[in-house]
């Protein structure tokens, strides 16, 4: 009877962690993080992006980055991909004759590929040790090698790709944009954003970076726009005649929102920016981990009950095993 | 009653030897990791982050050495005292197989002498599903060895000890019983974190539960596995009834656990997917398939009290969802960006062998030098 009521309620435990994935989640962060005046981000505008490449020099400048050449032509830094020497990198998209920059059919555009510095960073909720953690003025998504263990789960957990490993590095350490905070520090803008000389990647608070994205989008084709260089605030412009804005800001919303954000004419998805949900899967995640662990009280009630059945059965048997002995003794006494 | 004995006989058998040999292997392939790093040994990727030694390693070796679990649970909290005699063999290989996913993990991790920092309250983060997998994990080894030790302290005559051991026995046993429940489901939580990474087949909010199953029918077939051999190796006598009776449970909990899948799969709409015949369906149809058969094949009486098809359908079982769990961490994870691709080294290989040799070693001297089995 007792038994039957146990195993009942082990059920209903079992049952109890299940619903907590089934149940609606709701948004959940290491720390939630709002976007104040001190955030900072930056704007990339790949229609006014003329694929120099100057920014990934800059970048690898500012962070002392070594060069890296993939297909021989050693007069030029050329990196592949992000990697643990490269943080900021340049991508094309190209179509058919690539002639017309800004058009799907037969056209060209570029992309920066960088840390976006997500609001709800996946790797700042995968990391076991904290050593990704959001600066809770700046927003900037940044790494401590002295928590870091190495072991990779902050790769898995980037919907962006971006964290890169130290792969040939006796003792590796994780490697990606961290916007410069060592030169902000000083007064300084972001490698990338000093050096490009169009304004495609833009530097600024991330309130001031979204006032502006949203003025471009309401851009008709071919209106003439001014368009700030380096910083929100520098000072410098450049008037450039507006390209055929796909009318979305990217990371304005994809899983919870970045402060490294995005305009385009062709669309996001051919850049290799995937179409995100709203939701991110760190806070699914995050939630889930919650549910079940945040007070210890599941696990705890478990132990518990547990601890009392198995107490129970093991002096059943003790007292079972003692009667056998016994009984035995009693018969061998008999057979003599 | 039972009472375990110690099989005694000679310890450098031709097993041993090769296993030893293979350990040797894996010394060498391991100096090569820890002077050059992982990238010289291993053909993990940025792309692709984790390789066998966490996929096979840690998140299938774990489930096969969840024997322990699934026998401490029904012995001492469902209270079947006669499967007594499964206990001891079924701990052991516990033990050597999540001690030696705690190894592969210490290779594989980067930073191995920061591992500390998990134990470091101020440096920890609550919300890791890593940082619960990994307390959990380092906790139910020492559970494990501390579960095994009357069998190590009564061999040295440590009497003391030994009343001690079993004095508390009851409470270390709930706690081995409530820790692999926790990282087992964690285990599968763990993924839910990667997105679009992995393949909608098998990306769900139900893979904590899947894989708390997986892991409890798993150490079932497991039992199972390892009884058939050893019962043979060792001439410990026909073990069929008994093991058969722990097959007739893993059937249980495995039509339990497919049926929550296909439904899972009809609630997220992917029965297309399922059977588009692309290399996603075609790895996942293959790991329903073997499942599906060694379930159909221990369901059936005749087959299952049947020492040779007990043997096979146990394998079919822990093959389909080793398969599950790799599809999971490997085969059904795809990166977002760029052309990536993995296949397991030579290196890697080597020192995912060499862990399993230790596990035999390690296996077969303690059966001989410690009290383990129960003759018949």
């Amino acid at each position: 009877m007792k038994r039957r009521e146990f195993f009942k309620n082990s059920l209903k435990g079992v049952a109890a962690v299940a619903t907590v994935g089934a149940a609606p989640l709701e948004a959940d962060v290491v720390k939630e993080f709002h976007i104040s005046d001190k955030t900072v981000g930056i704007l990339y505008d790949a229609t006014i992006c003329i694929g120099c490449n100057a920014c990934v020099t800059g970048c690898k400048k500012a962070n002392k980055d070594p060069q890296e050449i993939y297909d021989g032509e050693k007069a030029w830094d050329k990196p592949y991909d992000l990697t643990a020497d490269t943080r900021n990198i340049i991508r094309q998209y190209r179509h058919g004759t690539a002639q017309t920059k800004n058009e799907i059919e037969d056209g060209y555009g570029f992309i920066k590929g960088q840390c976006l510095h997500c609001l709800e960073p996946g790797c700042v909720s995968a990391c076991p040790t904290s050593a990704l953690l959001k600066d809770d003025n700046t927003g900037i998504v940044k790494y401590f090698a002295d928590s870091c263990i190495g072991c990779r789960y902050c790769q898995v957990g980037c919907p962006y790709d971006i964290p890169k490993f130290e792969w040939d590095d006796w003792y590796p350490e994780i490697v990606k944009c961290q916007l410069c905070d060592h030169l902000l520090e000083k007064g300084e803008l972001p490698g990338c954003c000093s050096t490009c000389p169009t304004g495609a990647s833009l530097f600024g608070p991330v309130a001031k970076l979204r006032e502006e994205s949203k003025r471009r989008l309401l851009l008709e084709e071919k209106d003439k726009y001014t368009y700030p260089v380096f910083s929100t605030d520098s000072g410098y412009t450049l008037v450039h005649k507006a390209a055929k804005y796909i009318k979305h800001h990217y990371g304005e919303h994809e899983l919870g929102g970045t402060q490294v954000t995005y305009l385009s004419a062709i669309p996001f998805e051919k850049l290799g920016l995937p179409a995100y949900p709203k939701k991110s899967y760190a806070s699914i995640s995050n939630a889930k981990q919650r549910g079940v662990y945040s007070s210890m009280l599941i696990p705890a009630a478990v132990l518990g009950t547990y601890s009392f059945f198995i107490r129970k059965n093991m002096i059943e048997e003790k007292e079972e095993e003692k009667r056998l002995l016994e009984e035995s003794k009693e018969n061998g006494d008999k057979d003599a | 009653m039972h009472k375990e004995v110690a099989l005694g006989g000679r310890i450098f058998t031709p097993v041993f030897v090769g296993m030893a040999t293979l350990v040797g292997l894996m010394v060498i392939a391991l100096g090569f990791r820890f002077i050059l790093g992982l990238g010289a040994v291993s053909n993990m990727s940025d792309g692709y982050p984790w390789g066998i030694w966490i996929a096979y390693d840690v998140v299938v070796g774990s489930a096969f050495a969840c024997g322990g679990y699934v026998m401490a649970l029904t012995v001492y909290v469902f209270n079947k005292g006669k499967y007594h005699p499964l206990v001891r063999p079924a701990l052991l290989a516990s033990m050597f197989g999540y001690t030696l996913a705690g190894a592969s993990v210490m290779f594989d991790i980067g930073r191995y002498f920061h591992a500390y920092n998990l134990f470091l309250p101020w440096k920890i983060n609550y919300t890791s599903v890593m940082l619960e997998v990994a307390l959990c994990v380092t906790a139910y080894i020492i559970v494990l060895w501390i579960e095994f030790a009357p069998a190590i302290t009564s061999k040295f005559k440590l009497e003391k000890l030994t009343k001690i051991l079993e004095k508390t026995a009851f409470f270390f046993i709930a706690v081995g019983v409530t820790l692999p429940m926790m990282h087992q489901s964690s285990l599968g939580t763990m993924m839910i974190i990667a997105g679009e990474k992995l393949h909608p087949l098998w990306q769900t909010q139900m893979l904590p539960l899947f894989f708390l199953f997986s892991a409890l029918f798993m150490g079932f077939a497991m039992v199972v596995f390892e009884g058939s051999i050893v019962s043979k190796a060792y001439k410990l006598g026909d073990e069929t009834t008994i093991l058969s009776k722990m097959a007739k449970t893993a059937v249980i909990i495995l039509s339990i656990f497919i049926l929550l899948r296909v439904q899972n799969l009809l609630l997220n709409k992917q029965v297309a997917n399922a059977f588009s015949f692309d290399t996603a369906s075609i790895t996942f149809l293959m790991e329903m398939l073997l499942m599906c058969t060694g379930l159909v094949m221990l369901a059936i009486k005749k087959f299952r009290t049947s020492p040779r098809y007990l043997f096979v359908g146990a394998v079919l079982i822990l093959l389909g969802s080793s398969l599950y769990r790799f599809n999971v961490y490997l085969i059904a994870y795809a990166p977002m960006i760029g052309d990536w691709s993995y296949f397991p080294s030579i290196g890697e290989q080597i020192v995912s062998y060499g862990l399993i040799a230790v596990e035999i070693a390690a296996y077969t001297f303690f059966v001989k030098y410690f009290a383990v089995f129960t003759k018949h």
